[in-house]
């Protein structure tokens, strides 16, 4: 069954990449979810908990309130809150309860902003589905609700998808300093290190680089409404940030997306498993580096034109393992969790993963960015 | 401490301004980084041998997957994931039955036990977990499957934590009752081996059972030949009571106390129960008013605060702290629905004690306060009055008696006199379990 697994970890939930997304903004976000559910988020999907306060809270709904369908409760706390926090905005998002009682966020939303005269942004999670989901609308409501138009920044970019659960903290500033050394201008690294001020900047971007799906939504929305050209990738390795910033200048040059990521030839002995642009990302920097060439297993959500032609999509543990028993890799680059349902035959290559393992490797994460490939494969 | 004065929901009261009814309004809550109470993974562990599935979306399985994965037991941990359409499309039952056996033929290996663990909304939704587990039991007779419930949004209806500490119980079949056999039920870690109460039931012959020292499942299934079970936490009592209803077996509450009297009343219960004669202890209230004593010379003035994750009777402990003289200032719990006597007389006789809620959204902040150095009982209260002196305790640690009193006192001891790195000591999850951070 495709939704069964022995032993593999799920990857964090959609209420995880909501708060994600929003943490550093300024926001007050709210889940709506029982007492003590938080818990998993704080634990296990936020390695800022400890480091930076951000107003996320869960609403610690009870089995009365759903079933008198008690919304005035998380409409009056949320507004209470509100006033005792005074936040920038206030999201809401849903949990599996409030799926099941068909919780209106929309309606919620609007009753909230009207009482507490805070913008409010509803969510639409139910805890069934990826982060990627959720950071995916958290980001691009975001974009939407506060972006503004105004003059061009030369070589701007706005960096999208970035948050801890894809890349290690400490990312933003690397990417803030490789875009610098190639002659860009930083406007908004969303959402890690990024303000909203710098979200309402964002339309004046030149080029959109989009550091994991998450991001892609709200890349697709400022090129829709704006036509600023997407790029898609991570500086990873010692040749690939040159080709990637190349690609940059290419976009904005011909006001064209650029999908480099998925550039790469799938193939060679060695399997990479994660995220789709992340993933694909290395197999370039593998390819650019002359090392060889590397097949994708994309194990969440993403848009097929992300991927190379050979590159999979799976997300069920059986069907992963049964590819790579076929596969027979010579190398597995992945999240050390995968370590069990990868053959005994293949050398596994660590690269933990914080929307997979969470803690449980945290000690070992390290920048990535602009770094070469034997320190982020050691 | 925050001096703003036009909180919606302030985070504090004064116990003279505090309802035992309601200490706080429900509200939104916060999540202190404070890991180390055990959850049901940790509990469902304590069963030798059994093997774990949780069915239910992809944001709770991710807590409990986790929580396995950071104590080394991912391969004692399976799961299977529930869609918004299973919910809706007729197939609750079945979809869990078929992936309970898909796992079970994949494991490689019979775990003697199986706890299937279902969420809020299959509860919700009214499944019958009856079925469930009488079809996975006709199609594995050599496995025990146990119905236990993660369902945090009915937690007022029952408390997912007590119902799992009596569900660790559920593969236990009938035996013979020894009257010479006694078990210790629903906590999460072993009593101290020096308590009067251990004491009392070895010295007199008795054979002593915990879960939390069972080292093979044989040795578990032992457990039911118990006389008597004596359940000491609030969260313990309903496997008592329910291994009382199953076997004939008596129970016995003995609730943890920090009040002599209590004390002494228990250990009267627990004699006549078993037939005995009730010891004298004039030397272990000695000992425990000396130890007592003691901290007082060394902690002096510094203020105290205790969390209700160290212990579960935090006011009852603050009452005995203060009539030692001891400078209590701050409690952090949000109820004292058991602790009526001891709450009453902190509030006449420390009107000024600020009781702070564990959740309050205004807690964030907390930490980042300026307050007093404070000497603190719980990680909780580390964490908020982020102090580095503090005694790393949940759930009364196993500490009972007069014993535990010392005990409970030289570590108060040893925390002012020791500073310990609270990050690293916070951040553990489950206390006692192993971890991979």
């Amino acid at each position: 069954m495709k939704n069964v697994s022995k032993i593999i970890p799920c990857y964090a939930a959609d209420t995880s990449g909501v708060c994600s997304a929003l943490y550093e903004l300024g926001g007050l976000t709210v889940v709506h979810d029982a007492s003590g559910c938080n818990s998993t988020y704080s634990t296990h999907d936020e390695p800022r908990w400890t480091k930076m306060k951000s107003n996320i809270f869960i609403s610690a709904m009870t089995e009365l309130d759903a079933i008198m369908g008690n919304d005035e409760k998380l409409i009056a706390d949320t507004v209470s809150s509100a006033h005792d926090k005074n936040p920038a905005f206030i999201a809401l998002c849903g949990s599996p309860m409030p799926m099941m009682t068909g919780v209106d966020f929309d309606a919620l939303a609007l009753e909230v902003e009207s009482r507490s005269g805070i913008k409010t942004i509803p969510l639409h999670t139910n805890g069934t589905r990826s982060y990627i989901e959720g950071a995916s609308e958290a980001l691009c409501e975001v974009v939407r609700a506060y972006a503004e138009p105004g003059e061009r920044i030369e070589n701007g970019v706005n960096v999208l998808g970035l948050t801890p659960l894809d890349l290690p903290l400490g990312s933003d500033a690397a990417i803030k300093k490789w875009l610098l050394e190639n002659d860009f201008e930083p406007v908004c690294t969303l959402a890690m290190g990024a303000t909203l001020d710098d979200v309402k900047k964002m339309p004046r971007a030149a080029v959109s680089l989009v550091v994991s799906y998450s991001g892609f939504a709200a890349a697709q929305y400022l090129k829709d409404t704006y036509g600023i050209p997407i790029v898609c990738g991570v500086p990873l390795g010692s040749e690939f940030p040159f080709d990637l910033a190349g690609a940059m200048f290419w976009a904005i040059e011909h006001n064209e997306d650029y999908l480099y990521s998925s550039m790469h030839q799938s193939g060679g002995d060695t399997v990479i498993i994660g995220e789709s642009i992340f993933a694909s990302s290395l197999a370039c920097a593998i390819e650019s580096d002359r090392r060889g060439h590397a097949t994708v297993i994309s194990t969440l959500p993403t848009d097929s034109r992300l991927l190379a032609e050979g590159d999979v999509m799976l997300t069920a543990e059986e069907d992963i393992e049964a590819f790579l028993r076929d596969y027979k890799p010579v190398c597995v680059i992945a999240d050390p969790l995968y370590k069990y349902i990868t053959p005994y035959s293949a050398k596994f290559v660590n690269l933990p993963h914080f929307a997979f393992s969470g803690r449980c490797y945290e000690k070992h994460m390290t920048n990535v960015i602009d770094r070469r490939l034997q320190e982020i494969l050691k | 401490m925050s001096d703003r004065k036009d909180l919606d929901r302030p985070h504090y009261i004064k116990i003279s301004d505090a309802d035992i009814g309601g200490i706080f309004p429900s509200s939104l809550e916060y999540n202190p980084p404070a890991r180390g109470m055990w959850n049901i993974v940790h509990t469902g562990m304590l069963v030798p041998g059994a093997h774990e599935i949780f069915a239910c979306a992809q944001g709770c399985l991710r807590g409990v997957i986790l929580t396995a994965a950071e104590m080394f037991e991912l391969d004692r941990l399976s799961w299977i994931s529930v869609s918004e359409e299973d919910m809706f499309d007729g197939t609750l039952e079945s979809d869990i039955i078929d992936g309970v056996c898909e796992i079970i033929e994949k494991l490689g290996h019979r775990p003697p036990v199986v706890l299937l663990y279902l969420s809020c909304i299959h509860l919700f939704a009214g499944v019958d977990f009856d079925v469930i587990i009488n079809e996975l039991g006709s199609r594995y007779k050599d496995i025990f499957f146990v119905d236990c419930y993660m369902t945090p949004t009915m937690r007022t209806t029952v408390s997912p934590v007590m119902k799992m500490s009596a569900q660790v119980y559920g593969a236990l079949k009938p035996l013979p009752l020894n009257e010479k056999s006694v078990a210790i039920v629903g906590n999460d870690r072993a009593t101290d081996e020096d308590s009067e109460l251990v004491r009392i039931i070895r010295q007199n012959g008795f054979k002593l059972y915990d879960i939390c020292n069972c080292r093979s499942f044989d040795e578990y299934l032992q457990m039911a030949e118990a006389a008597v079970n004596i359940s000491y936490i609030p969260t313990g009592v309903l496997a008592g009571e329910e291994l009382s209803q199953r076997f004939g077996s008596k129970h016995l509450h003995l609730t943890v106390s920090y009040d002599f009297d209590t004390i002494e009343e228990n250990y009267r219960t627990l004699c006549d129960t078993l037939g005995i004669e009730l010891p004298d202890f004039t030397d272990e209230k000695a000992a425990a008013e000396k130890a007592l004593e003691n901290a007082k010379m060394i902690i002096g003035d510094t203020p105290v605060a205790v969390d209700y994750t160290a212990v579960t009777r935090p006011f009852e402990l603050a009452k005995l702290l203060c009539e030692h003289g001891f400078d209590v200032r701050y409690i952090v719990a949000d109820s004292a629905g058991a602790e009526a006597e001891a709450f009453e007389w902190l509030k006449e006789n420390r009107p000024e004690l600020l009781i702070y809620s564990p959740v309050n959204v205004n807690m964030l902040e907390m930490p980042d306060e300026e307050h007093e150095h404070i000497l603190a009982v719980g990680q909780k209260a580390a964490y908020y009055f982020a102090t580095d002196n503090f005694v790393n305790m949940i759930v009364g640690g196993g500490y009972y008696g007069f014993s535990g009193i010392k005990k409970i006192a030289d570590l108060m001891v040893d925390a002012h006199l020791n500073k310990k790195d609270r990050a690293e000591y916070l951040k553990l999850k489950g206390m006692g379990c192993a971890s991979c951070l």
